[in-house]
């Protein structure tokens, strides 16, 4: 019995090395995007920067952005709108991670998950403001637009001064308030991440 | 791999078929006698188990099928927006012949037992167990397979030979208890 | 494309290429239409893309665009005959049916049961009947399996002497196979206590007929059901709510719905459905009684009459393959009306009576071809050639122009599709 278990298992080998070895087959059915055509489309934005447009803007630009096409929702000062709070990093010594965060938030209905407290990567900021913002209306906001308002928005966590101006090479260079407080998943079969 | 493994997988691999096939009794169910069940229980056998008393005439049954079967079935069996009743070619004419009771039907008793369950078909089960009896003899005697005099009862219907009765084999005998 | 080896005639592929191609691949050869191919488009934002889009319902049903895939009534109005709601397996993939398109054939309509006072009576020749509310049936340990259910009128189109030009819903929809739920019906025979006397049982349903069946009691202890769900949710009306008798690859009328009573016998009853109706007519005269199982079966559903080839080049031959005696073993595919044949691949998992996936890779050159494909069981039954059925179990005399007719029962020969240089496909005999 063990010298058959282990010639199937010797020919159930070769089998997957020969299908691995074999020159995946190519259908030839899709369509030919143009480079142009995906550029359109391509709205991603990544943590280093990849994928931010050319355009600038201020706080005080993105605050009249914000009064303009954001408060109605969100606040006029970025709290107390019908839509999550986007301002405030109470209580920033542990929030909104850890046993003591657990004893703060005891007892309150809201969870604030900010910009300020939570957020590790201030590219998706942009990212997610251009693409989804306003709910009624995504994907209308210019550039420069976005950039303002990510400008507000970090100036109003204390992130960035007032006088900062926010572009392709400063964004990245943000560093947010909870970004250590992130690490990759690196289970690997096990329950424990480092 | 070992073999002393292989077995245990073997082994282990029957415990868990094994498991689905088990049957446990739970005793949910709640008991009910058989004089419970008997308003449902309409179920006629061929031998003619589980006819009930009554009887009637091919004479009673005409009277029955006009008030409550002709319109659907057609003067006298003859058909209607629903199938004839009466008649039908020989089952060699090929294999779309229409099926009959006369050159179809095995048993006798399934005409009472589909008539009581499902005729007529507005409002079945409302024929009394005479009228059930009669229109089964009118039938009968329509095909001309018992005479315009026979009444049908418990303990003639199940005796009434139909003229298919030996037409049928079984696809799978094996299957058959 | 050079890779692909082509292993039958007019250019079928070995099965390999979806082995080594991956999903993504396999994914991409979906190139059948119900309407001509649109243009290439700019790639910009719809309008679906710059508002918020629409509530979510508490029951989710189809995208609106995807009305078409329904089912064909035969008596939309419900009047007093036959009801048949046919599959769109030419619509569909995957094994499964979604409950809202499986088949359902009714003689009287789907009775409106309240499950509160639904009751299932278990009697006869048992030692203690029984009485169960849904309730208590729900209590029970539950199985589930996936399993077909096939009318024994199923592809009764295939018996014309002429090849009816029908869809592959027309001629097969009368088969769905579903994720069924419940009581193996050995657990409540055995509380019950089944009198050795019994051989046979008749079940009952609560519609208007009342509709019986007998099933052998061999069969009812080995994998028959009382069926509580269907694909995870409660049965639909047309499928037997609340409660049916599941006869796994079994005649589907013996699957009798809305069960309400089980009475153990010492003989079968010869109910009008047994006796008369379900009752195939042989070309000698005689007549088969009981036939019980749905023999190995199988047809092409992609592509199919109503989808349409686009231009040449590869494609996606897919079908359906099952049988009441175990599982598929093998389906072969051929493209040139039965000359030469490719092994399909089998979706797995390969489960006994029910639906199995088969699928060939296909490189259509622009010419006349007559796809059709034949299954072999675990069993070692495989379907007979049409020729073979039809000397046995005779044919029509007339052709059949109405797909809904039912000249006889129990076709389970093959299907054959013929591709025309236009891509429309048609129902040939071959």
């Amino acid at each position: 019995m063990t010298r058959l278990l282990s010639a199937a298992c010797l020919t159930f080998a070769l089998t997957a090395l020969a299908a691995a070895q074999s020159p995946p087959p190519r259908y030839g059915i899709g369509t030919p995007a143009p480079r142009e055509l995906v550029a359109a489309l391509d709205i991603d934005v990544r943590p280093d920067g990849t994928g931010l447009p050319p355009g600038s803007g201020t706080s005080r630009e993105g605050g009249e952005v914000y009064g303009r096409t954001c408060a109605a929702c969100h606040g006029a000062n970025g709290q107390g709108g019908s839509a999550e709070a986007l301002v405030g990093a109470e209580p920033m010594a542990s929030a909104p991670f850890g046993p003591e965060y657990e004893r703060w938030r005891s007892g309150r209905a809201d969870v604030p998950f900010t910009i300020g407290n939570y957020w590790p990567y201030a590219t998706t900021i942009f990212d997610y403001v251009r693409r989804a913002m306003p709910a009624t209306a995504p994907g209308t906001l210019t550039a420069n637009e976005t950039y303002g308002l990510v400008a507000w928005l970090l100036m109003k966590n204390g992130i960035v001064p007032e006088s900062a101006v926010m572009d392709a090479d400063t964004l990245p260079k943000v560093v947010m308030p909870a970004r250590a407080r992130f690490a990759p998943d690196n289970r690997a079969g096990g329950a424990v991440v480092r | 791999m070992s073999t002393r493994s292989a077995f245990v997988i073997c082994a282990l691999a029957y415990v868990v078929s094994g498991v689905s096939r088990t049957v446990i009794a739970q005793g949910l169910g709640t008991p009910i006698s058989e004089a419970d069940v008997a308003a449902w229980d309409i179920s006629i056998l061929p031998d003619g188990t589980g006819l009930p008393a009554g009887s009637g005439t091919p004479q009673q049954g005409a009277a029955t099928y006009a008030t409550k079967c002709a319109v659907c079935h057609g003067e006298a069996g003859k058909g209607g927006s629903a199938a004839a009743l009466v008649g039908g070619a020989p089952l060699t004419s090929g294999i779309e012949t229409t099926k009959t009771i006369a050159n179809f039907w095995p048993s006798a008793t399934t005409i009472f037992d589909f008539t009581r369950r499902a005729m007529p078909w507005p409002k079945p089960r409302s024929l009394t167990n005479d009228e059930v009896y009669a229109l089964t003899a009118y039938l009968l005697s329509l095909n001309k397979i018992i005479g315009e005099n026979d009444v049908m009862n418990a303990q003639t219907l199940p005796k009434v030979r139909m003229p298919n009765r030996d037409g049928f084999i079984a696809r799978f005998p094996e299957r058959m208890p | 494309m050079n890779d692909l080896e082509i292993v039958a005639g007019n250019g079928l592929l070995h099965r390999r290429a979806f082995l080594t191609g991956g999903a993504a691949l396999a994914a991409a050869v979906t190139g059948y239409r119900l309407s001509d191919t649109v243009a290439a488009q700019q790639l910009t934002d719809e309008a679906w893309s710059t508002k918020p889009g629409v509530a979510i319902p508490e029951y989710g049903i189809p995208s609106s665009f995807e009305k078409p895939v329904s089912r064909t009534l035969s008596n939309p109005k419900g009047e007093p005959r036959t009801q048949h709601a046919r599959t769109p397996h030419h619509l569909v993939n995957g094994t499964f049916t979604p409950n809202g398109l499986h088949f359902v054939i009714s003689h009287s309509g789907a009775p409106d049961i309240d499950p509160a006072k639904h009751r299932l009576v278990i009697h006869g020749l048992v030692k203690k009947p029984l009485s169960f509310t849904l309730d208590a049936l729900g209590r029970y340990p539950m199985v589930s399996r996936m399993t077909f259910v096939e009318c024994g009128g199923n592809s009764a189109a295939m018996f014309s002497n002429q090849p009816t030009q029908a869809s592959v819903q027309a001629i097969h929809g009368l088969v769905s196979c579903a994720e069924w739920t419940g009581v193996m019906l050995s657990t409540l025979l055995d509380e019950a206590g089944i009198d050795p006397k019994a051989t046979w049982l008749i079940a009952e349903g609560a519609d208007s007929l009342a509709l019986s069946r007998s099933v052998p009691i061999a069969k009812a202890l080995d994998d028959t059901m009382v069926a509580l769900y269907q694909n995870g949710e409660r049965l639909n009306p047309g499928n037997g709510y609340p409660m049916r008798l599941l006869v796994p690859g079994w005649e589907g009328n013996l699957n009798v719905k809305w069960l309400r009573r089980i009475k153990l016998t010492d003989q079968p009853g010869l109910s009008y459905y047994e006796a008369r109706t379900y009752a195939p007519i042989l070309p000698n005269g005689k007549a088969y009684q009981f036939y019980f199982l749905q023999e190995v079966k199988s047809f092409i559903t992609h592509p199919s009459p109503g989808l349409t080839l686009g231009a040449p080049g590869f494609y996606e031959v897919s079908g359906i393959a099952y049988s009441a005696s175990g599982r598929i073993a093998k389906v072969m595919v051929s493209a040139d009306g039965g000359s030469t044949w490719a092994q399909a691949a089998l979706q797995e998992p390969v489960l006994s009576k029910a639906f199995t996936r088969f699928r060939v890779p296909w490189k259509w050159d622009g010419g006349p071809a007559v796809l059709q494909s034949r299954a072999w069981d675990e069993a070692g039954n495989v379907q007979p050639t049409r020729a073979q059925f039809v000397a046995q179990r005779g044919q029509t005399k007339t052709p059949v122009t109405n797909p809904a007719a039912f000249p006889s029962q129990h076709y389970n020969g093959p299907t054959s599709w013929a591709i025309q240089r236009t891509g429309e496909v048609t129902h040939v005999y071959s």
